[in-house]
């Protein structure tokens, strides 16, 4: 018997998909998370836009909002440890959360290091915009990928550059020759073999989720047309007017997200979406896409 | 043979190349149109309120009912078992309570306790690698459901007719000799119809 083996870890990763990952900030919003169909949520003090809005240093949430979200949901709880974080990453894994967002959205704990994932039981999902910085963070031992997007935005144009660079990227690799390869891996800076096995599959190794700016159920099924497994929904349910209902129409879109009659009738009367951000607007320092690398 | 496997939510490319491998057909269901042209049907690994949801909601409670009473087979692994059985312990409501058998969700504990052993399978030679994730257990069932296999003492592959249940999950390996199984019942239904 083993636990915590390659298989385990991305296979946890593989039963989420075709589903919706929603941020939530106490027990009431994880219970209205899971009745609307959610296939996990994440675990946090504050949703992207308030932490945004705050200002500061944002890091790993209080153990008791984990702790009070775990004992009301049957669905999975993810949660959030700084980049290069690797003690708020192993509390998270003491507490029994169920995977680990090594996440920009927190202000960074180190500048050259990420944590080395592989050392832990718990899975951990990593934000990427191209492919170096996904097979990067596989080489460390993400389980799971998603797209880094603008968190907090409710601005889906950074998680769409994201996701169509990455597969151009893959259409890419799979096109060059073996010795063309060698230079493309240093080029990304990423191992070779990883990217030889993208070459051959013409995918990533691991379930590549959109998240960052996903606002509405057209946004969800948007990213879902561009190739991703799933979605993950931060600031843009409990910041909307009515958010049981963008919830459930969120998850719906993202199941038929080919079926635009569907998508039509669950979008009637949501109400008011979160506000948005013109990413134009946003400050150097105020992007968390540029943190990581 | 052709096998679909229910596209609502959860690993399904996962048993469609499984199929495949196995010397099958295997399509993505997401109408319950789509279940009229089928042999059989998997229901996948995913999270199991999720589907329940979207099954409740698309008309395939009734449409599954109906596909399994022509006794065309039905295989659940790990949240699909959830979604066959007839009691969930600690919930009022079932979903598709087909398989007469009662069932605890979560039974391993939480994502850290998930883990892969070889586990031996009655009717398939050798252990099979078994993958639990967050995995569900077979607490009871009714004397017409078949063990086919247990871990430390607990029910973890049943079969009932033609319903097949695992908590683990044969699709996320390279080894495809319970969809063989599978596709065996499919052709023995379809060869007792015929």
């Amino acid at each position: 018997m083993e636990t915590g083996t390659s298989r385990v870890k991305r296979g946890m990763a593989e039963m989420q998909k075709g589903g919706v990952i929603m941020d939530v900030m106490n027990a009431e919003q994880a219970k209205i998370a899971e009745a609307a169909g959610a296939t996990a949520v994440m675990a946090l003090e504050r949703v992207p836009s308030d932490i945004r809005a705050a200002g500061g240093v944002a890091r790993m949430a209080d153990p008791t909002v984990l702790e009070e979200v775990m004992k009301v949901v049957s669905i999975p709880v993810m949660a959030k440890a700084r980049i290069g974080h690797y003690v708020e990453a192993r509390v998270l894994e003491a507490l029994g959360a169920d995977y680990i967002d090594e996440s920009e959205v927190l202000t960074p704990a180190d500048e050259v290091f990420h944590i080395s994932k592989r050392d832990f039981t718990v899975p951990f999902v990593c934000g990427a915009k191209d492919l170096g910085e996904a097979l990067r963070r596989i080489q460390e031992g993400a389980a799971m990928l998603r797209t880094k997007g603008e968190p907090g935005t409710g601005n889906i144009v950074e998680a769409v550059r994201h996701m169509r660079l990455i597969t151009g990227q893959i259409r890419k690799v799979q096109n060059l020759s073996k010795d063309e390869l060698y230079h493309e891996a240093k080029n990304l800076g990423v191992p070779y073999d990883l990217l030889l096995d993208v070459h051959q599959t013409g995918k990533l190794p691991v379930v590549n989720f959109a998240a960052g700016g996903v606002a509405t159920p057209s946004d969800a099924a948007l990213m879902m047309h561009l190739g991703a497994d799933g979605v993950f929904v931060g600031s843009g349910i409990f910041k909307s007017e009515y958010p049981e209902r963008f919830a459930r129409a969120i998850v719906e879109a993202t199941t038929h997200y080919t079926d635009y009659k569907l998508i039509a009738e669950v979008s009637k009367n949501l109400g008011t979406p979160m506000k948005g951000i013109e990413i134009s607007k946003l400050a150097p320092s105020e992007r968390m896409q540029d943190r990581g690398f | 043979m052709k096998i679909g496997v229910l596209a609502l939510q959860g690993a399904v490319a996962e048993h469609i190349r499984s199929i495949e491998a196995a010397g099958g057909e295997g399509v993505a269901v997401k109408r319950v149109e789509e279940l009229d042209a089928l042999d059989g049907l998997i229901i996948p690994g995913g999270e199991s309120t999720t589907i329940g949801k979207l099954m409740r909601k698309y008309g395939f409670i009734e449409a599954v009912r109906d596909f399994s009473k022509q006794g065309k087979p039905i295989f659940g692994t790990c949240a699909g078992l959830i979604v066959l059985a007839e009691r969930i312990e600690g919930q009022e409501d079932a979903h598709l309570q087909l398989m007469d058998m009662t069932v605890a969700r979560n039974a391993f504990g939480r994502q850290r306790e998930s883990f892969e052993t070889d586990l031996p399978v009655k009717g398939i030679d050798e252990p099979v690698r078994a993958v639990f994730i967050r995995a569900p257990l077979i607490k009871e069932v009714a004397p017409s459901v078949d063990v086919l296999s247990t871990y430390n003492g607990e029910i973890v592959t049943a079969r009932q007719g033609h319903l097949l249940a695992s908590s683990y999950h044969p699709e996320l390996t390279d080894d495809y000799r319970l969809h063989a199984y599978f596709l065996d019942m499919a052709k023995e239904a379809a060869a007792a119809k015929a």
